[in-house]
């Protein structure tokens, strides 16, 4: 028992540093990650390839305004519960796009949300208010 | 082949237009008053920004259809009948002849003489080349029971935006079609339609009442949406000698309503869709109008709601508005004399603002 310990410790004290040391080099490409996404989702969301009649979500929310992100998750009348943003968004896709709903982590949805987000980015958040 | 196809798209019309006219007629339609002065001089109506946007062929966005039909519908039941109809601009999408010609086939349908204002989403394609062929002039005045109308073509922007920047017309009505983008352009009616402007209104004796129909707001309130006309200044100068000046505009989609001097401002409704105000984009400073009282915020889960059109009253030099609203209470902004501005009539006072007038 005590040699396993002893196995155990030596191994943390040895091995590669995995933990949260990260340097400046690793927020600056995060962030650029984050970036590539949020500019993947301003593309999407003023092209007209999420739904199929040709409107997109800029020609009623320029800026991604009145999406209101930082109020979500929310209650919706008109679903009767608690509702998140991406399942807004697909209402959106349902109705004036007349398309078809996507998957709550498919890579167009969270680029999407990642714009919507951005663009709000320094309002303090307020979930369920409306 | 092809006429059957057209036919059965009128009837298509004439049927739902019927279904209209039974189901949704708002009352308010057939019970305006005019406030304590007696009468209106005239009255006339106002649609606006309907973006007819062709999907295929002869397949159209249902919604955007709905709001014009709608209008066209409930227009064509006013009582009092209105001397005519005044279409605010951005009748199509994306400029296309189809999308002309689909507007143009419903807007046919009112029963009134109908003036046209030019948006830019009616231009950019051809620079309004076929909108001319429907319509003729881009811009032009006229006089009607002693008041002077001036339609102006607002929509305008720097030469080299409009004629060296683009590989082709499709790119450019795509670039000035979005509203935030930022490679868009300031609206402007240049100096030609300045010295047009200028000569026509000198014409015009300081006490005749003038009503402005223009696409973009002859004012400055946020230039990343082009809520915003280049040289508002020199306009507002110009019509400053007036002691009566209505200016009328569409493009924003949004109730705004605001008083510059002896300027009265006030906006349209889109029958298509309503626009966020400018306040909502947290990252950019604009300049609504302190006297606006905001429409309420659109209800997502109805395709009509925040969206509609409207009937006004011309009254000693003065416009009253009532918006109306498909699926909202109606608004009226009228002309307070004491005041000297147009006020809404009912939420005015802060006590009787309702939480759906608060945006952010």
């Amino acid at each position: 028992m005590k040699y396993l310990t002893l196995c155990t410790l030596m191994l943390c004290l040895s091995g590669p540093a995995i933990a949260d040391e990260f340097s400046e080099e690793d927020s600056t490409r995060w962030m650029e990650q984050f970036e590539l996404v949020a500019t993947e989702g301003r593309r999407l969301w003023i092209s007209p390839e999420i739904g199929t009649n040709g409107v997109a979500c800029a020609q009623c929310h320029p800026n991604a305004a009145n999406t209101h992100p930082e109020t979500y998750p929310k209650f919706q009348k008109q679903l009767g519960r608690v509702a998140q943003l991406w399942e807004m968004i697909n209402w959106c896709i349902r109705n004036p796009l007349e398309g078809k709903d996507l998957a709550a982590d498919d890579p167009r949805m969270i680029a999407m949300q990642a714009y919507a987000h951005k663009e709000r980015r320094g309002v303090e958040l307020d979930p369920g208010k409306h | 082949m092809k006429n059957i196809a057209v036919s059965n798209r009128r009837d298509f019309l004439r049927t739902t237009m019927s279904g209209v006219i039974a189901g949704m007629l708002p009352v308010s339609l057939v019970r305006l008053s005019y406030g304590k002065e007696g009468g209106p001089d005239f009255t006339f109506a106002y649609i606006s920004d309907s973006h007819i946007q062709q999907v295929k062929g002869n397949q159209f966005v249902r919604n955007w259809d709905r709001g014009l039909i709608r209008a066209v519908a409930e227009a064509n039941l006013l009582e009092p009948k209105p001397d005519f109809v005044v279409f605010g601009g951005d009748l199509a999408q994306l400029g296309s002849k189809p999308e002309l010609d689909h507007g143009a086939e419903m807007l046919a349908k009112l029963n009134y003489k109908t003036f046209m204002v030019m948006g830019e989403h009616d231009y950019y394609l051809d620079l309004g080349e076929y909108w001319s062929k429907l319509y003729g002039k881009h811009y032009y005045s006229w006089n009607h029971k002693g008041v002077h109308f001036i339609t102006l073509n607002s929509i305008l922007t720097y030469d080299d935006w409009t004629f060296d920047r683009w590989e082709s017309d499709e790119r450019r009505m795509n670039e000035m079609a979005g509203l935030d983008n930022p490679n868009g352009s300031p609206f402007m009616i240049g100096a030609k339609q300045m010295e047009w402007l200028r000569k026509d209104l000198a014409k015009i004796s300081k006490d005749t009442p003038i009503v402005v129909f223009s696409h973009s707001p002859l004012q400055k309130i946020y230039k990343g949406w082009n809520f915003w006309t280049e040289e508002a200044d020199d306009i507002q100068a110009m019509l400053k000698p007036f002691d009566k000046v209505n200016v009328i505009y569409g493009h924003v989609h949004q109730i705004q309503y605001n008083q510059i001097g002896n300027i009265a401002f006030t906006s349209v409704m889109s029958t298509a869709w309503p626009w966020p105000y400018p306040e909502s984009y947290a990252l950019a400073e604009s300049h609504l109008p302190i006297l606006t009282v905001p429409m309420n915020r659109a209800d997502p889960f109805n395709e009509r709601d925040a969206t509609g059109w409207q009937f006004m009253s011309m009254h000693t030099g003065r416009v009253d508005l009532e918006f109306n609203l498909y699926n909202n209470s109606n608004r009226t902004i009228a002309f307070n004399t004491a005041k000297g501005h147009p006020e809404d009539t009912t939420f005015t006072d802060p006590e009787n603002r309702i939480p759906a007038q608060q945006h952010f």
